[in-house]
């Protein structure tokens, strides 16, 4: 018994980190509608980031800032290059763009500063601890108290700041919105820059967990079968669905895993979206859309 | 005296039917001046390959671009048709090959079917990952169950001898040959389905699927069928793309980039075109080899392979970017508009 307890907080504990990459989703999805497929590539990009600065000896602190700054600059260049053109667009246009980003910012990635694993050091030692009786990894404690903070200063700044009101009134209704004079493409703006700082911590997360290297982008992939789960709309929904996709695919690697083969960890989780979506099309904390004709 | 009607004016049945010149003379290079003079290079690297992509467009197409339902699980289905395919040749060779690629495109219908089943419930995005989850889940299983690849221990998958009739066809003329033969056939089809009732049912859901029901089209079924008849193109393209371009394919032929690369021809040749899947396809294909000829030809060989490869990466995605922002319909369009100036060339109007 204490070993399926060790799998399922195991697994929880990795969902939180697949969490930390469908909050960045969420939060493009809710203010512009945009399914942003380069969350992954922003991710690597700002991974790649800091650890190039850190390791030409730029202290931690600067080095942190520097990324955050890259990733502003990113946000507002991609906002003024892509969006703005493609504004009123159908969704799949909007999401194709972002397939295209992905490509390019995994190609600048790459070429500016190589295609080599680093490693990153975090400095916290992934040495297990014992809580109850059960082996808990220190490292993904840390992840999940990083995605605690992440979701507690998301859920203020939705809340309780007057940015935070103008951005639900554009989730909410994109053209009211205009009218009554919020600035579109100022919020959009914010809201990218945001998602890559969210990207930037996710990144460093995975990349001292798996090393930095272009696998991280593929991260992305783990993330979409949460925000199915926890639907599209919803900073809540995604830290739920990453909890039970989590748990879930690591007690059916051990347990359903044996009998027919195992390796099934790539597509579980799709599986596991799919008998969700049955159930509830539109996720568990997704808005249903109404349509009219 | 008859009265001439011009193109823009005419209902449709009052065009007089010419004689197609110019698709006749197309054919006639395609099958006799291309294998006469055509070398193997041209076949095998160039040829083949944007044939087979056609196709796979083509497939991705009839499901995203006439239908409206975005798929990235393109390549998973590829992967069926090539080892089903692979499998009546090796467990039942008396079939021959029409009939194998027939049951390997066929076989391939079935799981897009069962792939599209959630189509019924659900669209948009949601359904997008539910095309992923097939992706993922067909690349799996075509590593882990030996019996379909024969139980190699590289689990790859090797062209049986590609024979039609008693003619060898392992030459690369006779490989450019097949391949011809099945996409020219297969878009003969393509064209008549999508001006039919199905095509255009198909188009009426695309543009809009719950007013496409308030006015009676069966919008599931019309749904399903083209999940099955896109991964039946699928399924042809992904043999031909096994045995006739690589010759020995593996699960990881068919992985998420395929998927994405054939989407990218949709996007750039045009979304709801047929010809538009030739023209993407030329496209991506001949875009590599130009960015690499270019580079040896600037850099004279300086340049090592990984930089081309992110540089041409990045040249792709920002031209994705420029047609979804400049020109939506793709490159059809853009050639179509030409034409169009160009009849009226020097006047304006």
């Amino acid at each position: 018994m204490t070993f399926f307890f060790e799998t399922l907080l195991g697994g929880l504990l990795a969902g939180t980190m697949y969490s930390l990459v469908a909050i960045g989703f969420v939060l493009i999805y809710k203010a512009s509608g945009v399914f942003n497929f380069a969350q992954g590539s922003m991710l690597l990009f700002a991974a790649l980031t800091f650890v190039s600065l850190h390791d030409q000896g730029v202290p931690f602190a600067l080095a942190l800032l520097l990324t955050v700054l890259v990733m502003i600059i990113g946000a507002l260049l991609i906002e003024r290059l892509v969006l703005r053109p493609l504004v009123n667009r159908s969704q799949i246009t909007l999401f194709m763009a972002t397939l295209g980003l992905s490509f390019i910012i995994e190609g600048l990635a790459q070429g500016l500063m190589g295609s080599q694993v680093r490693a990153l050091d975090l400095g916290i030692d992934d040495v297990p601890i014992f809580i109850g009786g059960m082996m808990v990894s220190q490292f993904d404690l840390i992840a999940a108290a990083a995605a605690i903070v992440l979701v507690t200063v998301l859920a203020l700044l939705f809340n309780k700041t007057r940015i935070g009101v103008s951005l639900r009134a554009v989730a909410d209704d994109t053209t009211a919105a205009l009218s009554i004079g919020i600035n579109l493409n100022r919020i959009w703006q914010i809201v990218w820059a945001v998602a890559g700082v969210v990207g930037l911590v996710a990144g460093l997360l995975w990349g001292a967990r798996q090393g930095v290297q272009f696998s991280l982008s593929l991260v992305v992939l783990k993330a979409l079968p949460v925000l199915i789960i926890g639907g599209f709309t919803s900073i809540g929904g995604a830290i739920v669905g990453g909890l039970i996709v989590g748990a879930s695919e690591n007690l059916a690697e051990v347990y359903i895993g044996p009998l027919i083969g195992g390796g099934i960890t790539p597509w579980f989780a799709y599986v596991l979206a799919l008998a969700f979506l049955y159930i509830r099309p539109a996720g568990l904390f997704g808005e249903r859309a109404i349509e009219r004709v | 005296m008859s009265i001439s009607l011009t193109r823009e004016t005419a209902p449709s049945v009052l065009i007089q039917r010419r004689v197609p010149f110019g698709l006749l003379g197309l054919l006639l290079i395609a099958f006799v001046i291309v294998p006469l003079t055509g070398n193997d290079y041209w076949l095998n690297a160039i040829l083949i390959p944007f044939l087979v992509l056609s196709l796979a467009g083509l497939g991705l197409n009839l499901l995203t671009g006439y239908t409206g339902q975005t798929s990235v699980g393109a390549a998973g289905f590829m992967a069926v048709g090539a080892f089903a395919t692979y499998g009546f040749l090796l467990r039942l060779p008396e079939l021959g090959l029409p009939v194998a690629l027939l049951g390997g495109g066929l076989i391939s219908a079935v799981v897009g079917f069962v792939f599209g089943l959630p189509s019924s419930r659900i669209k948009g995005f949601y359904l997008m990952v539910t095309t992923l989850a097939a992706q993922f889940f067909l690349e799996w299983l075509f590593v882990k169950f030996p019996w379909f690849y024969n139980y190699g221990s590289s689990g790859t998958i090797s062209a049986p001898k590609l024979a039609l009739f008693g003619h060898d066809l392992n030459t690369p003329v006779g490989r450019y040959l097949l391949t011809l033969t099945t996409v020219l056939l297969l878009t003969w089809v393509a064209i008549n389905l999508v001006k039919s009732q199905i095509g255009r049912n198909w188009m009426a859901i695309r543009d809009m699927d719950t007013a496409a029901a308030v006015i009676g089209i069966p919008v599931v079924r019309y749904k399903h069928l083209a999940f099955a008849v896109s991964s039946f193109y699928l399924g042809i393209a992904g043999a031909l793309w096994a045995f006739a371009y690589l010759g020995t394919a593996s699960a990881s032929s068919f992985d998420i980039n395929r998927s994405f690369q054939i989407l990218f021809i949709i996007i750039i040749g045009g979304m709801g075109s047929i010809a538009g899947n030739f023209v993407g396809a030329a496209f991506i294909s001949l875009l590599p080899i130009l960015l690499s000829h270019a580079g040896q030809a600037l850099f004279g060989g300086s340049v090592d392979a990984g930089q081309l490869q992110n540089l041409q990466k990045i040249i792709f995605g920002v031209l994705i970017i420029l047609f979804l922002i400049k020109e939506p319909e793709g490159l059809i369009r853009l050639l179509s508009n030409l034409r169009e100036r160009l009849s009226h060339w020097p006047l304006r109007f």
